[in-house]
């Protein structure tokens, strides 16, 4: 019987040089079978080979093509080898997260139904099938999900709301333009298990009476685009779609189509210029037609939801953070990757002990959380714990759960500039806060830096970024202030 | 391809897909994805096939930074530039990949070899710094690795 050997796909894991493993594995002269799975997120591992065995699954980090001759020399390798980390469930940074939304990620072949629903896919769905559609709502209500995309609504009320109105047409709009950085978990969905999103978007279809729905993904996102159509396809062929629509639709490289109802303008085929609200998306979105906004991890936790009931979901969790959070650990990090954890868990504990403190090993100087509106969390405040609450109250966000850490030797003032340059570079231009506030706050701050009476002008950066969080339109001009003056309150000496 | 020639290509693009609702942004990537780049002499087809002004068009055009009206280098390479490459030190690498090539970002090297872009985020920031040339996803990336992605 051949031995069934694991090689990721992910656009990270070939990055790193995956691709030529797979290519050397294959030209062996041994009986293996070579699954090109997703990543399980351990990116300092990767490519990270993984051999089934009857134990499970045992893995070998950072294979390189060269190596693969030297490993496989007298045959297929077991656990005894020396380069070999164990039974991967088993690795500490795995076996001490909780994989709800990421149950498959890494471990199935992306694109076979057969693995995907023999790994409980589908079983949601079905479960959703069955039920009046104001059921599916109140159990995704009642989970406590709330929008991962960064503001954190609850979804439920979200699906409510389109639910209630009355239309001819109605839209599931997936919002997969990942723009943050420090954030990769919902390429990872769309690479390592795209079925999980097209589920949790039938699913949506089925509880606010809708039939066509888009996901709008990044350019930059290749590898996610070419397995979502490939997935979007096989899923029609075995007739899971029904009379759903479902189409991908490529963005072009504007952050702020991130922003659902700029998103919204950009599917119509306009300029992404943010709308005005009200009118909400729900009641007049996509064609003016009612639309469930959603990010992917939204949509992608769906399925869990319906297949596992709502108790199940919301008893993960502290207070009104309800369930699972996923953190994307990033930047000058010794071990970077997802990690899927309760709610509650505390910074510290991700940084130091998944993360194990700084590539560079020096100390940690901060983190800044919920990409790059998110504020800088100074190291004397990482004992916070990972829920939307406690990060409100520290005056940070949690947002779509990206950690970049910065050690010691980074330049925060110079990192306050990016803030508002990238502002100014991604503004729609509708709103004056935003467009001009931010070429403004970039001229400021360099006057600051340049020592041209700092003072004064302190004082007036933080007018201006007050200006700009009262009056901007979204939260692009409305936030990209907070990484400033998060700088400003906690490292003094830099700005 | 001469200019007559793209325009008529760009015609049966916009004619084929036009019926599609929001169809603008499908075009466009279609016909970049044929021509390399989004000519100014094929607005007007694209335009007509909406019936949207050639206003319009450009205006969509000029908004994403993914469009082109130019036709880009046999190489683009797009640097990271967002919060995690920076603190694994893109600012350094962005300086060198300048020097190196002599140009700046949104610009072309003289014998037409590389376009340097700058991006923010390609999601791939547990592995910073980040560049991507032509759709191809490199971690880590030093200033020697740089230099050696560019010529290869």
């Amino acid at each position: 019987m051949s031995t069934r050997v694991y090689v990721p796909a992910d656009a990270t894991a070939c990055s790193l040089g995956a691709d030529p493993v797979a290519d050397t594995l294959q030209g062996l002269d041994l009986d293996l079978d070579i699954v090109r799975n997703g990543s399980r997120g351990l990116y300092w591992l990767e490519p990270l080979l993984e051999i089934e065995t009857a134990a499970g699954h045992i893995g070998f980090g950072g294979a390189t093509a060269g190596q693969i001759a030297c490993l496989f020399a007298s045959g297929i390798p077991d656990a005894s080898h020396e380069n070999c980390l164990g039974l991967v469930e088993e690795i500490p940074y795995l076996q001490k997260q909780q994989r709800l939304t990421c149950a498959r990620v890494g471990i199935t072949d992306p694109l076979s139904l057969e693995d995907y629903a023999d790994h409980g896919g589908l079983a949601g769905l079905e479960v959703a099938r069955a039920m009046a559609a104001a059921d599916i709502v109140s159990t995704v209500t009642d989970s406590g999900l709330r929008g991962r995309g960064g503001a954190a609504f609850p979804t439920g009320i979200k699906w409510q709301t389109v639910l209630n109105t009355t239309a001819e047409q109605k839209y599931i709009v997936c919002n997969a333009d990942e723009g943050d950085s420090g954030t990769f978990v919902d390429r990872m969905i769309m690479e390592s298990d795209p079925f999980v999103l097209i589920e949790g978007m039938l699913i949506a279809g089925l509880a606010v009476g809708a039939d066509c729905g888009y996901i709008y993904c990044r350019a930059e996102y290749p590898k996610a685009i070419a397995s979502l159509n490939q997935a979007i396809a096989i899923a029609g062929e075995a007739g899971h779609l029904g009379d759903f629509q479902l189409e991908v639709r490529v963005a072009a490289g504007a952050y702020i189509c991130g922003e659902e109802t700029s998103l919204l303008e950009s599917l119509e085929g306009k300029r992404g210029v943010v709308r005005f609200r009200p009118p909400l998306p729900a009641v007049e979105g996509l064609f003016g037609k009612p639309t469930v906004v959603n990010n992917v991890i939204s949509l992608a936790t769906v399925p869990i939801i319906l297949a596992r009931g709502a108790d199940y979901y919301r008893d993960f969790g502290v207070g009104r953070s309800m369930g699972t959070l996923t953190v994307q650990l990033a930047g000058n990090i010794k071990q970077g990757g997802l990690i899927e954890v309760p709610f509650g868990v505390s910074l510290r504990e991700i940084v130091e002990e998944f993360g194990g403190g700084t590539a560079s090993g020096k100390p940690i100087k901060a983190v800044q959380a919920g990409g790059p509106l998110g504020t800088y969390v100074p190291s004397s405040q990482l004992d916070t714990p990972l829920d939307y609450e406690a990060f409100k109250e520290i005056g940070a966000m949690v947002g779509h759960g990206g950690l970049v850490v910065f050690d010691t030797d980074a330049d925060l003032g110079a990192m306050a500039r990016f803030a508002m340059e990238f502002c100014a570079e991604e503004s729609c231009g509708k709103c004056t806060p935003c467009r001009i506030g931010s070429v403004r706050g970039v001229e400021v701050i360099d006057k600051i830096r340049g020592g041209a009476e700092p003072d004064d002008n302190r004082i007036l950066l933080q007018d201006l970024c007050q200006t700009m969080i009262d009056g901007s339109l979204c939260g692009l001009g409305g936030m990209a202030p907070l990484p400033v003056l998060s700088i400003m309150e906690h490292f003094p000496d830099e700005l | 391809m001469p200019e007559n020639k793209e325009i008529e290509t760009a015609g049966e693009i916009a004619k084929a897909m036009a019926q599609r609702p929001g169809a603008l942004l499908p075009i466009l990537h279609a016909v970049q994805d044929e021509l390399g780049c989004i000519p100014a002499s094929t607005v007007p087809v694209i335009a007509q096939a909406l019936n949207l002004s050639r206003a319009e068009v450009h205006g969509v055009i000029s908004f994403y930074p993914f469009f082109r009206s130019q036709p880009a280098g046999k190489k683009i390479v797009y640097i990271c530039r967002a919060e995690s490459c920076q603190a694994m030190g893109s600012a350094a690498l962005e300086a060198h990949a300048k020097q190196s090539l002599g140009i700046d970002y949104h610009q072309t090297t003289a014998d037409g070899s590389v376009t340097l872009e700058p991006v923010y985020c390609l999601g791939n920031c547990a592995c910073s710094p980040s560049v991507m040339v032509d759709g191809e996803l490199h971690s880590r990336v030093s200033a020697a690795r740089f230099d050696e992605l560019v010529k290869a």
